[in-house]
């Protein structure tokens, strides 16, 4: 059983507004950039192309993108945060200040999944009032959305804190982004539904995990989804506690931390 | 009664790559204590240290910090140590004042607390003006300072410089050893490693000599001093110097026509020079040692150590 005293407290609040003061400096880099993208996507995923598409599941084209390109933005922005600390203070050596410190190895991985899930939802809230624009707001369930982008975050979070103990070089944080993150989420259904897929590529997709949050957050807003929401729940919990475990474990040994 | 601030027992460590680091070392510092641990590069000082500090994980052995042995209840014994490493380590991005506080707070110490540790030892340390300032746009010296400061900031029990001195002018080292002597005056231990030996000499109390991951010594400070035979003293005189008679027990070179070499020998001390100068009507200006006591030691054992 954990108990957290009031030290460990101090420390978690501390490490949280590093976190956001860090990319609260730079939010040029970090807030404004998915903006931009969003805009284009809208632009010419939703209004061009998606003009000639038609409606899905009596939504537009645009409203029908709108849950995944949000889920998108908040993942990758997680991630992206906890990878680029975690990875910039290791190299800075800057990561030895919290090593020497007595702060419990959950305190440091909590600190850094709340910066995580900060910037992931800084980011979906700039994305939201970005798509008033373009879209038309719907909300069906709110507490199964705000669930599901929370989760969806603290996930992603804890991929990229793993991701920076991995990693040796510049090139291992850009990796995992690049060769497995957006393949399975440009995969994972933001532009279309899966039961437009072959039968085959529909089997294949089911075994994307992205797939079943992208799901989790359209049934949120819009009430529709390609599978079960209760089958997408049961997933995303249980990715969560599976990075939870590698996360304080790869921490109890110290892998890239402490030689 | 005084606890130990640091017991190390059977210490060692090998890296992944199958290189043994330190064999079985064992070394006791007493609270209170500057203790000195001096080798050369690569013998395992900053190895030793890392372990103290939870940053390298040791392969066997123990060790205790003020009694909290840190396989047991290692946040405890972190709690007691001040580390300031050898390479700058904070964040340049962040400002001097926050590096502090952000530190304090990984020690639990409340923002409003910290608030007041960081003016104190930024004023006591000459960079309170500096303190709204980015850390990377800060002096080569101010950067030491910074890291003592920050490593002060949760009032440690036990104080690890690792070479805190390497690079700062010597304005900058007197100001860092004054207060270093201020801080251990004050019951704070403190170890540490540098390549200045007249450093060592001045500072600590007690000294350990490691080469190649073994101690070669561990005692005091002036019991090691002592073991030094022959000594040496360059002497400045008033008016030209010439070659005095009867000085078969002292070795003489002339450096210039003020000044001269004589190496003292086991048996004889500065005294008896100074009264065959006297009679010799030599004036003796001014003297000093030609090295450091403590350098000539450490070369001596380091190169005995090569030897065997």
């Amino acid at each position: 059983m954990i108990k957290i005293n009031n030290s460990q407290f101090v420390a978690y609040i501390t490490i949280v507004r590093k976190e956001v003061l860090r990319f609260s400096r730079i939010w040029k880099q970090t807030i404004i950039p998915p903006v931009i993208t969003n805009v284009l996507y809208f632009i010419i995923f939703g209004n061009l192309i998606g003009a000639r598409i038609g409606k899905i599941d009596s939504y537009t084209y645009t409203d029908f993108i709108f849950p995944g390109l949000l889920l998108m933005s908040v993942i990758t922005h997680s991630y992206t945060n906890t990878v680029s600390s975690l990875y910039i203070s290791k190299y800075h050596r800057h990561i030895e200040e919290l090593l020497v410190s007595p702060i419990e190895n959950y305190t440091i991985l909590l600190g850094f999944i709340t910066g995580g899930v900060i910037r992931g939802i800084a980011v979906g809230i700039v994305v939201i009032l970005v798509a008033q624009l373009f879209v038309t707001f719907t909300m069906q369930y709110i507490l199964l959305t705000v669930i599901i982008i929370f989760l969806s975050s603290t996930l992603f979070s804890m991929c990229g804190f793993l991701n920076g103990l991995f990693a040796n070089d510049w090139d291992d944080i850009n990796v995992i982004p690049t060769f497995i993150m957006t393949p399975l989420t440009y995969l994972g259904g933001i532009f279309f539904s899966i039961n437009m897929l072959p039968d085959v590529w529909r089997e294949i997709a089911l075994f994307n995990p992205i797939l079943y949050l992208i799901n989790g957050l359209r049934f949120g807003m819009l009430g529709v989804s390609d599978i079960d929401i209760s089958i997408a729940i049961v997933i995303i919990v249980f990715f969560n506690v599976l990075m939870l475990y590698l996360c304080l474990h790869y921490l109890k040994l110290g892998k890239g931390l402490r030689t | 009664m005084n606890l130990d601030a640091l017991v190390i027992k059977k210490l060692s460590k090998i890296y992944a790559n199958g290189f043994q680091a330190l064999y079985n070392i064992d070394l006791k510092v007493s609270e209170g204590d500057f203790f000195a641990l001096l080798g050369p590069n690569g013998a395992g000082k900053s190895t030793t240290i890392g372990i103290i500090t939870s940053l390298i994980k040791k392969s066997r052995g123990s060790v205790k910090i003020f009694d909290t042995d840190i396989d047991k209840n290692f946040t405890k014994a972190k709690s007691y140590v001040g580390l300031v490493p050898q390479e700058f380590n904070f964040n340049t991005f962040e400002p001097v004042r926050e590096i502090l506080i952000n530190q304090a707070g990984y020690y639990g110490i409340q923002k409003d607390i910290s608030k007041d540790n960081a003016y104190y030892l930024l004023k006591k340390l000459g960079l309170w003006d500096k303190r709204y300032q980015v850390s990377r746009n800060l002096s080569g010296g101010m950067k030491r300072r910074l890291m003592i400061a920050r490593a002060l900031i949760h009032k440690p029990k036990l104080l690890i410089l690792d070479e805190p001195t390497a690079g700062a002018d010597i304005e900058v080292r007197r100001l860092m050893w004054d207060y270093l002597k201020e801080i251990n005056n004050n019951g704070t231990t403190i170890i540490l490693t540098t390549h200045y030996l007249e450093e060592a000499e001045k500072l600590c109390k007690n000294i350990a000599i490691i080469d190649k991951g073994k101690i070669l010594e561990n005692k005091s400070m002036k019991d090691f001093l002592s073991e030094l035979r022959n000594e040496e003293f360059i002497l400045y005189t008033e008016g030209k110097f010439k070659m005095p008679l009867n000085l078969n027990n002292f070795n003489i070179n002339k450096i210039d026509d003020n000044s001269f070499s004589v190496i003292i020998k086991d048996g004889f001390n500065i005294n008896d020079l100074l009264d065959i100068l006297t009679k010799e009507d030599i004036k003796i200006k001014s003297m000093k040692n030609k090295t450091s006591r403590l350098e000539e030691l450490f070369i001596r054992l380091v190169e005995n150590n090569d030897k065997n």
